[in-house]
Parts: C-alpha cells; structure tokens; sequence
C-alpha cells in the first residue's frame, strides 16, 4: 500500500519539476511577450498544482494528516494563475507590445 | 481600445471569499499553529486590496462603509483595554487568563483573553494598512 502510494508521490513530485523545468525553457526559448506567457502560464500552473497535490498526498499517507490548506492553494492557484496571465498579456498587447514577424493572425487589431 | 475587466472582476469576487476566509482561519489559529493577529490582518487588507484593483475605489467605499482610521484605534482600545482589564483583578499588567467552555457547537474550546489581544492586533494591522494604501491612491 505504501509502496504505491510512494510511487505515486514520487511520480507526481517528478511530473511537476519536470513542467516548472519545462516552462522555465519556454519563457528562455519563445519569441515573443505572448508566447513566453502562454509557457509560463499553463506549464507552471501544473506544475505547481502536482508539486502541492504530492505533498497533500505525501502527509496523508505518512501522518495521516488532512492538510486543507493545501487543497485551498490548489484551486486558488488554479483560479488566479491563468487570470494573472490574461492580465499581463492584455498588459502588453494594450502597450503595443509587437508580436513575434511570424505570427499571421491578430484579431483585435481592428477593435481600435 | 475601451477596456473590459470582466474576467479580473470576477474573479476577485470570488477569489476576495476565499482570501478572507483563510485570513479569519489564520487569526483563529494563531495561539496553537502559526498565524495570527499580523498575518490575518495583513491577509484581509490584501483581499481588500485587490477588490480596490478590480473595481474602482469609490465602489469599495460604498461597500465598506467604515472609515479605516477608527479601525486603528478601535484596535488600540482592544489591546490596551485587554492588558489593563488584568488591574481589576489584582494581578499586574498583561496578565491573561484563560478556561475551558463547552460551546454548544465547537465542544470544549479554551477560551484565552490574548486572542482580544490579537484581535486589537488584527484590527490595526488592517486600519494603517488600508489608510496608507488608500492615502496613497487618492492623491493625485
């Protein structure tokens, strides 16, 4: 029992350094403002969710420790990362922040 | 280009709920885990805060109806008047007391006079940081 639930831990703990490592390598690797921001947002919000489910799961199964706040933090992050990443990106495109010479598509341009 | 704050408004509805609610647990659970009046306090004018940034400041006005500056003293009182309550009693200054009360929903509960203590700390912590933060925006 204990064996799959570690491995479990294990697995989620990994999965989660994995996608912060992998957004980190977006923000460095993309283009432009936009996105940079869509790696940073999406990518690091999962990871951080599995990183903080892990660790629910980890003081369950070795305390027997229901820590709430935890489960709190999961959804909050997942309510208000994807917000704050809307809000920058309207940040800049509102500054006229020029998008990457390859992109082919902007919808807003004539909603002057 | 008009802007539309639909998404950020309500969000931070929603968001504002859960900010107070932890600030609340915070402050309860301040004498047995970590947490307490400053934290709280600090938790629910960043709540405050960030209603102040979705909507604009004459909106919260209408909705907090208190000026923030009574808060401070409001909480001064509460302090003070807490560890001077202890002179009454023949005891010296800042000495609490404390007993356990069967609450019909809680159950048995310690009860301890440093929480109106921490309360006072609570109320400060909110009334200085709401009059800097509302000091500063309006001034133009």
């Amino acid at each position: 029992m204990t064996v799959i639930s570690d491995m479990f831990i294990v697995f989620l703990l990994l999965a989660g350094a994995f996608f912060s490592l992998i957004a980190a390598f977006g923000v460095i690797r993309f283009p432009d403002v936009y996105t940079r921001n869509h790696a940073a947002s999406k990518s690091a919000t999962l990871g951080v969710m599995c990183i903080l489910l892990a660790t629910f799961l980890y003081f369950l199964v070795e305390d027997g420790f229901f820590n709430s706040r935890l489960l709190l933090g999961i959804a909050f992050f997942f309510i208000t990362a994807p917000v704050a990443g809307h809000l920058i990106s309207r940040a800049a495109y509102n500054s006229g922040v020029k998008m990457w010479d390859k992109s082919v598509r902007d919808d807003l341009k004539d909603k002057k | 280009m008009k802007t539309n704050d639909v998404i950020f408004q309500t969000i931070a509805k929603v968001v504002f709920f859960m900010i107070i609610f932890f600030a609340v647990h915070l402050f309860f659970a301040g004498h047995y885990h970590p947490g307490g009046g400053f934290v709280g306090g600090l938790l629910t004018s960043g709540a405050i805060v960030l209603l102040m940034l979705a909507f604009d400041m004459k909106t919260i006005k209408k909705g907090f109806l208190i000026d923030f500056k009574w808060l401070i003293s409001l909480g001064l009182l509460f302090s003070a008047g807490t560890a001077a309550g202890s002179l009454i009693f023949n005891v010296p200054f800042f000495t609490h007391a404390y007993d356990y009360f069967q609450l019909p929903l809680f159950g048995k509960t310690s009860l301890h006079t440093a929480m109106l203590f921490d309360l006072g700390v609570y109320l400060v912590v909110i009334g200085v940081t709401m009059t800097i933060i509302q000091t500063i925006g309006e001034s133009e």
